[in-house]
């Protein structure tokens, strides 16, 4: 938003909004601070293991950073296999909605189409 | 105050059928009070058997009060009233009171004291949560609400099934631990499980629930996986078993929400693996797993509830249900916006959340038990729910990029429906005990350590930076992602289809044989018939044929 005399009223500003005006949490002076202070409250997290002992249950749940290791490449790995089955399973949204060749009494009723994939 | 008088399910019931008959005037008056007076009744169910009753020759126990059981009816009166108070002005009568009676199915099972009116409440849930699917009002929650049904039913039956045996093997219908030795605790297990979304048919969730209408999908989030996680403390605690069917739920919940492009699909998928996560409590078994299952039962209800609402809310202000074209909506609508996203932290278990008191409980008896591997699975799948359902879903929704979708803020009664939920959320959060004195057994376990927080925030977090650095990788398509439904709506119909044909066409190929096969057989006598009878026909024949009818009489009175 434009710096002007006056402060644009509550009202005007909802309207700029609705009229595309660029809200200020998606501007990218907005979206690198928001990345800096996630990265520093990220390495917090890791870091505040100096002053904390996480309890393990087994061992290697005691080492310093495991939970920020375990937690990104457990993700990593979850999205790199549902990206792996994706290219099995996904079809596209109208799938289910194509009639089902059922009994020849739709069969029937239908003109001869060449015979694709189903 | 009052003693008590009657099973809540009844006052539920008859409140519902009051909105059905009631003037449209009174019918939100009514619908929001019968929650509260039923919340009121089920807490005035003391311990032990409270009512009999005789039905069909049978003793039944209509009502059976534990801390337990009290505990799953009040979070399903509490998600009576806050499912009614966001949809009474947007629900068409029938829905509402469809949802109540569906409501009282589930509050019925929990205080059922034995297999015969838990059967009952069971199949009234299936039937009710059907007319919820089926008020969606498209064809394609026609069909979805008959896939529904069909799935339920046939539950129901291989429940009843294994109810019958265990009477005709034992002699008792009492609600009792069960171990899988014979055919018919198996036939109640699967029962119970089809209710869970248990694999292989965790598909129905996924189908029924994002085809209902956006009030009915935040009543159908809660009912009939919780009531089924309820049985199965009732009927297996500590069966080993469970943890890996739980397991399996977890993670195809989540690798199935991460293909997922509708909203509420995502959403649904994510149910499957939060109960995941309860069925695999209830397989570990101990008191801080069952208490863990229950928790997470009563804090996930609320909070999935809270994320169908602010789904429910976008879809009813836009009518879009796809995330690829929604996006910007924090923009006009921040306050759905910040309760969705209250709903996300509370289902990934950040801290000061619900989500955080009940699931630490349950990773933590997977720990004291030295289940390894089941612990690490946990952990990675901790992750994995803020990945999914933690970002994503608010991520894609009311973020992601500017979708030009300018909705007006949802009306006074969504919001106000999901400020309270969104509030019984961190008020969880902040102070667990309140839950945790409603728990079965006594809580000896404290979430709020300094090791528990930093661990799980540095799990979650990074969690969220994986979904960012991979965000390329999630770019969504307009897909849906093939599962076992498929079996039952594609490839039995096309098998069904491929076996019809060809036994049309062997059918005609032996009409046409057997037609020309009589044809010459009658003309050949027609015309030939001289041959062998005229008086024309030579000697031999006539003695051929003497000779056959004699051999006729014969062997007839060898016979006879």
């Amino acid at each position: 938003m434009t710096q002007t005399d006056q402060q644009p009223s509550n009202q005007q500003r909802q309207q700029a909004i609705r009229d595309g005006a660029s809200h200020w949490l998606v501007q990218p002076k907005t979206i690198r601070l928001l990345w800096w202070i996630s990265g520093v409250v990220l390495a917090l997290t890791v870091i505040a293991q100096i002053w904390i002992h996480i309890h393990a249950y087994f061992t290697v749940d005691g080492w310093p950073g495991f939970y920020a290791g375990f937690g990104f490449l457990s993700c990593v790995a979850m999205v790199l296999f549902a990206k792996a089955l994706g290219w099995v399973l996904k079809r596209p949204d109208n799938y289910y909605d194509r009639p089902t060749k059922l009994a020849p009494s739709v069969l029937e009723n239908e003109p001869k189409e060449p015979r694709g994939h189903v | 105050m009052f003693e008590f008088v009657m099973p809540p399910a009844f006052i539920l019931i008859f409140g519902a059928l009051l909105v059905a008959l009631a003037r449209p005037t009174l019918r939100p008056i009514i619908a929001l009070l019968t929650p509260l007076v039923t919340l009121y009744a089920v807490w005035q169910v003391p311990d032990g058997v409270q009512m009999t009753a005789t039905f069909l020759g049978y003793q039944i126990e209509l009502v059976e009060g534990s801390a337990l059981r009290r505990l799953f009816a009040t979070v399903f009166a509490i998600m009576a009233f806050g499912g009614v108070l966001f949809a009474f002005r947007q629900s068409k009568w029938y829905e509402l009171s469809a949802a109540m009676i569906y409501a009282a199915g589930a509050i019925g099972v929990s205080f059922a004291g034995d297999l015969i009116t838990l059967f009952i409440f069971w199949e009234l849930m299936a039937l009710f949560s059907t007319v919820v699917v089926w008020c969606g009002g498209t064809e394609s929650a026609r069909a979805a609400g008959i896939r529904y049904a069909i799935i339920h039913l046939t539950g129901g039956l291989i429940l009843k099934i294994g109810i019958e045996g265990l009477y005709v093997a034992t002699g008792s219908l009492e609600i009792q631990a069960l171990t899988l030795e014979s055919f018919a605790s198996w036939m109640v297990f699967i029962g119970v499980l089809i209710n869970a979304a248990a694999p292989p048919i965790s598909a129905w969730l996924a189908d029924a629930y994002p085809e209902s209408s956006p009030m009915g999908g935040v009543f159908l989030s809660a009912f009939t996986t919780k009531t089924s996680v309820l049985a199965l403390i009732l009927l297996f605690p500590g069966q080993p078993l469970l943890i890996w069917i739980g397991l399996f739920m977890i993670f195809y919940g989540i690798i199935f929400a991460l293909l997922e492009n509708d909203m509420r699909r995502i959403l649904s998928y994510s149910i499957v693996n939060q109960v995941g996560f309860m069925v695999t409590a209830i397989g570990i078994g101990t008191e801080l797993a069952l208490n863990g299952a229950a928790a997470h039962a009563f804090s996930h209800i609320i909070y999935k509830a809270l994320l169908f609402m602010s789904a429910g809310a976008v879809l009813y202000q836009t009518g879009v249900r796809k995330c690829s074209e929604l996006g910007g909506l924090f923009r006009t609508m921040p306050l759905t916006c910040i309760c969705g996203i209250i709903g996300a932290l509370a289902i990934s278990a950040f801290p000061f959340t619900s989500g955080f008191v009940s699931k630490s409980m349950i990773s933590s008896a997977a720990g004291y038990e030295h289940l390894s591997t089941v612990w690490f699975l946990l952990i990675a799948a901790s992750a994995g729910v803020f990945l999914h359902a933690g970002i994503k879903f608010p991520w894609f929704v009311f973020f992601q990029k500017d979708s030009g979708l300018r909705p007006p803020e949802a009306p006074w009664n969504m919001r106000v429906a999901m400020v309270l939920f969104a509030a019984a959320c961190i008020v969880i959060g902040l102070f667990p005990n309140m839950l945790y004195n409603l728990l079965p057994y006594p809580v000896d376990y404290e979430p709020y350590t300094a090791d528990h927080v930093v661990s799980q925030l540095q799990l979650l977090l990074f969690a969220g930076l994986a979904f960012f650095v991979l965000l390329p990788l999630m770019k969504r398509t307009e897909t849906l992602s093939l599962d076992v439904d498929w079996l039952y709506r594609r490839a039995i119909p096309a098998l069904a289809g491929k076996i019809d044909r060809a036994l049309s066409a062997a059918n005609t190929v032996f009409a046409r044989g057997l037609a020309g096969f009589g044809n010459w057989f009658i003309n050949s006598f027609k015309q030939g018939s001289y041959r062998y009878f005229s008086s024309r026909a030579p000697m031999g024949h006539t003695a051929l044929w003497m000779a056959a009818v004699l051999a006729l009489f014969l062997v007839m009175t060898l016979v006879i």
